[in-house]
């Protein structure tokens, strides 16, 4: 019985968590150095999904660049379509008519309610509960057979294009969009009675994960997790774009800048973003869906070209010569996606192809983060820390 | 010192000694207060201007909402800038990475790494001299993997 005399042995101990791992929501991978129960330093690495977004786009049109924009946050490629859009549509100098911008306005919010869900689904899983999941994927798979509706694809849409939005809306679209909004905030009580007063789900999210305000700012937080510090930055309110001046809607702030601010921030954000549809389809003005100047930018649509010689020229040129050259110059145009900022920064050296495009990406200035939020604390909690900042690893490592 | 304006987006070029100096200013001023950097990022020239590199740092006001974009040049031979971590701590990842894709190196920062390609890549991707379709050799990397994707094949559990 020698070894009872001994004084207890500690060590420090190095866990790799992920690449594959259901909680870090990707592939990222964590290297976590423990004493006993508490993270003592936390690395993150990330790169596992380069695909070189960047440097691809610099030998492509702009026109063939749109699609790879839907690749970066894949489960919200629409609001990352319209910010690619708006980039280049500004950097031409050109606009959208106006029922373009309703109609992007709508498929953004629509994006944000699914990003959202699956956030509150995942993340709630992490936690332990299981049934928002299942509750919140029905509501999902509405939102995508709408998505299908629309433009005939699910996920990587490619639906809006430079100078307006591809096809109109159909009637059919309209009337079951409206039925969801209907439906759906009866829905999100749902989920809030599921976990909103749960214990389990208080204490593991109340007082986890705290950034004050001032410090947020500093890390270049954006979006959610930046408005659950109490910080009323919204790029929907400060550079209005599409038709985000005309609709009335909240910003809503959190207070303690914890795990369950941001869980309130979003969930309120569910409730803003069906207002916001409300209005649009109310509001949505008729007229054309793509600009006049559409022909320089945008391949007209297929039956067009086989009918009529003037879109069949402006197909032949599209191709074979590309869009028309852009200005020389330079542009930064932020969207407010659902996980944050959206930056796309476009260097033009006057041809038709962008000389660099540079993405801003909210969950790559996020997931540096996470050392701040991990280091300190419980070991259990790292998860609740990597779902509250809501990332995406196609956007991150681009 | 250039201003140029495009499309009522205004670039001040500056010059890349006082580039800390000049953030902390506009960071520390009242009525400035470019508390927020939303971007730090590279631009490759190669064969357009007399200098390689430009380092393009996109700044923000909370209080009184004005967008800048600083932009400091950086020579090709002693491609260095000094970092900007001690203003803004979130410029960090951002350094790394261009970095990591432009070969920049940021004097003062706490750990410039390569964050999005492998620790032991060969080359700046991000650069205009470097092949779209990858470089000709494979990265050393890939073989360990597939050797030991190989030697694992065999592995059972029950040992």
């Amino acid at each position: 019985m020698a070894g009872i005399e001994q004084p207890l042995q500690t060590k420090e101990l190095t866990v790799s968590m992920g690449p594959q791992h259901p909680s870090t929501h990707g592939v990222l991978r964590l290297v976590l150095e423990l004493d006993g129960e508490t993270v003592v330093k936390c690395t993150p690495h990330v790169g596992y999904l380069h695909r070189g977004v960047e440097k691809l786009a610099e030998g492509m049109t702009y026109l063939q660049a749109l699609p790879l924009s839907d690749r970066l946050d894949y489960i919200s490629s629409m609001s990352n379509n319209v910010g690619y859009c708006l980039a280049v549509e500004r950097l031409f100098g050109i606009e959208a008519p106006d029922r373009a911008k309703f109609i992007r306005t709508i498929v953004c919010e629509m994006t944000r309610i699914s990003s959202h869900i699956i956030w509150v689904a995942t993340h709630a899983l992490d936690l332990g509960a299981m049934t928002v999941f299942l509750y919140s994927f029905r509501e999902r798979e509405w939102l995508l057979d709408l998505f299908e509706m629309l433009c005939g694809a699910r996920m990587t849409v490619s639906y809006p294009r430079i100078g307006g939005v591809r096809n109109d809306v159909s009637q059919e679209f309209v009337d079951g969009l409206y039925k969801f909004t209907e439906e759906f905030p009866e829905r999100i009580e749902e989920y809030e009675t599921l976990i909103d007063q749960n214990r389990i789900w208080l204490g593991r999210t109340k007082g986890i994960g705290v950034i004050s305000a001032e410090e947020a700012i500093n890390w270049g937080l954006s979006g959610p997790v930046l408005r659950g510090s109490g910080v009323d930055y919204d790029i929907r309110k400060r550079f209005p774009y599409d038709a985000y001046d005309k609709v009335d809607f909240d910003v809503p702030v959190g207070k303690n800048g914890d795990v369950y601010d941001r869980y309130r921030c979003r969930m309120e954000e569910l409730r803003q973003s069906i207002r916001i549809i409300k209005q649009c389809i109310e509001r949505l003005p008729r007229g054309p869906v793509m600009t006049p100047d559409a022909p320089k930018f945008t391949l007209p649509p297929k039956e067009r070209v086989l009918a009529d010689m003037e879109s069949l020229i402006h197909h032949f040129v599209l191709i074979t010569k590309g869009p028309m050259a852009a200005p020389e110059g330079e542009i930064y145009v932020a969207t407010e996606v659902p996980k944050g900022e959206l930056g796309y920064y476009i260097v033009s050296d006057g041809t038709g192809k962008p000389y660099r495009m540079r993405v801003r990406a909210p969950s790559f200035v996020h997931v540096s983060l996470l050392p701040r939020l991990c280091e300190g604390g419980m070991v259990a909690d790292v998860v609740a820390n990597i779902g509250t900042i809501d990332i995406v690893l196609g956007e991150c490592d681009r | 010192m250039d201003v140029i304006e495009f499309r009522e987006q205004l670039s001040v070029v500056i010059k890349k000694e006082r580039i800390v100096e000049i953030c902390r200013w506009l960071h520390d001023e009242p009525i400035l207060g470019f508390n927020y950097l939303k971007d730090i990022c590279g631009v490759d020239y190669l064969g357009k201007k007399p200098v390689r590199f430009e380092v393009v740092y996109t700044l923000y006001s909370m209080r009184y909402r004005y967008m800048l974009r600083l932009k400091a040049a950086v020579g090709e031979d002693e491609a260095s800038i000094d970092s900007v971590v001690p203003v803004w701590i979130g410029a960090n990842w951002h350094e790394r990475e261009c970095y990591d894709m432009y070969g920049i190196r940021f004097t003062g920062h706490p750990d410039l790494s390569r964050v999005l390609m492998p620790e032991d890549w060969e080359g700046h991707p991000l650069r205009k001299d470097y092949p779209e379709r990858g470089p000709e050799t494979q990265w050393q990397g890939f073989q360990e993997v597939l050797d030991k994707a190989q030697k694992f094949k065999g592995f059972s559990w029950q040992g």
